[in-house]
């Protein structure tokens, strides 16, 4: 009933994903066609909500005496500028202390849920959200923040949005927005061991540069994607931004509904049903057209690492870098010899030469329990380079909790890496976890522009397995580059939980929302 | 929101593409919680190069940016377009913006103009002759002149509409909020909501 309900909005003919779930959202239709279109008027199902770009939204709302419209499709965490470590202390930085107030402040005064720093469901607002099965196949999902793109794994129309739209969105639960182009991103075949959904996603952007996704909502398709776990998914669909796309998506499968069922929002009893019926009826229809499309081969694709200082900037692994001569355009060289100069590198290096001195495993790219295991499964028996500084930050406060559980932590510490608390951390820097001025870091994050780490700090992209290898090496280094284990692999997870001891005990207290 | 009819200003080259919204403004500054004040955060890292063009004279004057292509990539940062407002740009002209970042621009009053790339490289040529040379952007003919250039900028209806007027966004969107109580009264029982808090 439902399903039909929700499908009969829809206009006729065959769709993308997409198109459904704009149309399954339009409050109001534009007047007008092409270029003299009003905006439609979107509804927004969910909306994820931080310190950093929500303080001047409320003080909107508040000088224009308006209320919250839906605080119960509102959700609120502390993530950006919030210190890894000593959680329990006042936050030293007076700034950032003064801004997670106000956000505490905020969410009183409008009744908005918050997940605090110490709370079990505090972290990153893009893993919070799937985590606690808020993030639901076919909603919009809209945040102040980029990387908002992250939810599109589950086949919801998820995006970032700048600080008067968080205001437009609190007050009306809705947006005007101007209907986006479709680009299917079809990858095909079998990933190769220690080839992950990480250096899928940096391909396409080496592939179709920084504008490329401008103006397109991509849809990411094919087998590759199809056997990707929702995890991986996660990783892709974040990055369609750095693609300069307002939103990636992958149609919702079995592998969808088996990651979402159980979870503490995820739909109950017959609500399952009826939501399942209509997850199913989103996918993309047979005959459907994109206006754009890119293929891409899993099968021969290798680990990826960037080179420049934007993330379409990017070779193999087994590369070299690049020359500004390589590129024809002339901005595309001028960019090319800005970059080759603030990352300090010489055309022709072998990129596996290029010695780094910290590895950052974290950023809501790639900080999930999952990442987090692929990487202690490299070093699991192995040494850390003596020079190396690894920083291993959760995605989440429950991240940090499961992998504890699965001693995850314990591997990590034994090989020498800093196990800290949850956030957005070193990805950009907020807090006090940066690179200083000439720092070269492998990170599992998701820029690399000048700067983003911390003033004067040179940032290489990798996956977690390649960040795991460059730990043990020093250089940037795939799984296959890195020597036999010194001691016989336990495997992974490790098998018996117990023989590891109890935990220490959780600094997190749980949930202290109403 | 002030209405923008047409402006005239110093021109600013800033010959460079895929210009972040990080380089705009790093994130250091986004702690504040005031919507105004961030002029001395405006392409902070840049500024401490004397050679940066707004280290320059006149161009630390100037009120229309001239910048490459895929200005305003990256974070949804609108402090980037607090920032470029206060210091004092009215303006900006690239052959191809991110869409956050023009979304917000569209919200404040900055005027993001997309220019051929070829229109811009002539506008950069006429700066870099004759600096100082002041720009004239007007928004109802949707043109440009810089010196002996003329050239035309596109920018969608809808926003320039609401830049002509002046008209703020959701004072536009509850004139329709019958619509949206409407919307909400069809909205499955299947979808979640945040409260009360399940963990």
């Amino acid at each position: 009933m439902t399903e039909a309900r929700i499908a009969g909005r829809r206009s006729a003919g065959a769709k993308t994903l997409a198109e459904k779930v704009w149309e399954d959202h339009i409050v109001r239709k534009g007047e007008g066609t092409g270029d003299a279109a009003q905006p439609d008027l979107l509804y927004i199902d969910l909306h994820l909500i931080h310190e950093v770009t929500s303080p001047q939204a409320f003080e909107g709302l508040r000088l224009a005496g308006r209320p919250l419209r839906r605080p119960d499709l509102t959700i609120a965490t502390e993530d950006h500028n919030t210190p890894t470590l000593a959680i329990d202390k006042p936050i030293a930085d007076l700034t950032s202390r003064t801004q997670i107030e106000k956000l505490r402040e905020n969410c009183r005064e409008f009744g908005v849920r918050l997940h605090s720093l110490g709370d079990a469901n505090q972290g990153i607002v893009h893993i919070i959200g799937p985590q606690l099965g808020l993030t639901q196949p076919g909603m919009t999902v809209v945040c102040g923040d980029s990387h908002t793109s992250t939810h599109g794994a589950f086949g919801a129309l998820a995006m970032g949005i700048g600080t008067s739209e968080v205001e437009h969105v609190m007050a009306t639960q809705t947006l005007p927005l101007k209907p986006f182009k479709t680009m299917s991103i079809n990858v095909e075949g079998t990933l190769r061991p220690g080839v992950s959904s990480k250096d899928i996603i940096l391909a396409v952007i080496a592939k179709i540069g920084t504008g490329g996704g401008q103006g397109y909502v991509l849809e990411y398709r094919g087998s590759a994607i199809r056997a990707l776990s929702m995890e991986a998914r996660m990783t892709i669909c974040n990055m369609s931004i750095e693609a300069g796309a307002r939103a990636g998506m992958v149609a919702p499968d079995e592998t969808t509904f088996e990651f979402l069922k159980g979870r503490p929002h995820a739909p109950q009893d017959a609500d399952w049903d009826a939501a399942v019926d209509y997850w199913k009826t989103l996918g993309t229809d047979d005959g459907a057209t994109f206006d754009a499309a890119v293929d891409l081969d899993a099968d021969t694709l290798e680990p990826f690492v960037t080179w420049g200082t934007n993330p379409g900037q990017g070779v193999s692994l087994s590369g070299s870098v690049p020359s500004p001569e390589d590129f024809g355009d002339e901005n595309a060289k001028a960019a090319a010899e800005r970059a080759l100069a603030y990352m300090d590198l010489a055309a022709g290096t072998p990129m596996k030469d290029i010695r780094v001195d910290t590895v950052f495993l974290g950023s809501c790219t790639n900080s999930r329990v999952e990442d987090l295991r692929a990487a202690a499964d490299i070093i699991r028996g192995r040494t850390k380079d003596p020079k190396i500084r690894m920083l291993v930050v959760p995605g989440s406060a429950r991240v940090r909790l499961d992998a504890e559980a699965e001693g995850l932590d314990k591997v990590f510490m034994d090989f020498g890496a800093e196990w800290r608390f949850a956030g957005c951390s070193m990805c950009l820097g907020m807090n006090p976890d940066q690179l200083a001025p000439g720092e070269r870091c492998a990170s599992t994050s998701n820029r690399n522009f000048e700067g983003r780490q911390g003033k004067g700090g040179r940032t290489h992209l990798v996956s977690p397995v390649v960040a795991a290898a460059t730990a043990v090496r020093g250089t940037l280094s795939s799984p296959s580059d890195l020597p036999p284990r010194s001691e016989p692999d336990t495997g992974s997870p490790l098998a018996d939980p117990a023989l590891l001891g109890q935990p220490a005990e959780s600094p997190y207290a749980e949930s202290t929302v109403s | 929101m002030e209405k923008f009819t047409t402006h005239t200003g110093i021109g600013v080259p800033l010959r460079q593409s895929n210009v972040d919204t990080d380089q705009i403004i790093p994130a250091v500054y986004l702690k504040r919680i005031t919507r105004t004040g961030f002029e001395d955060a405006l392409f902070s890292s840049w500024r401490k190069n004397p050679e940066f063009i707004l280290n320059q004279k006149p161009f630390d004057a100037g009120s229309v940016l001239v910048a490459g292509a895929d200005f305003g990539t990256g974070s949804s940062r609108e402090h980037a377009v607090w920032a470029l407002k206060d210091y004092g740009f009215k303006a900006v002209l690239s052959s191809r913006f991110a869409d956050i970042f023009r979304g917000n621009s569209g919200k404040q009053g900055l005027l993001a103009a997309e220019l051929a790339q070829d229109d811009i490289e002539l506008i950069w040529k006429v700066l870099e002759n004759a600096p100082g040379t002041e720009i004239t952007v007007d928004l109802d003919s949707k043109t440009v002149h810089c010196g002996s250039v003329v050239a035309p900028f596109s920018i969608d209806d809808y926003t320039r509409w609401r830049l002509l007027e002046g008209l703020d966004d959701i004072g536009l969107t509850l004139r329709h909020e019958e619509d949206i109580t409407a919307f909400e009264a069809t909205r499955p029982a299947f979808k979640p909501t945040t409260l009360p808090a399940r963990t």
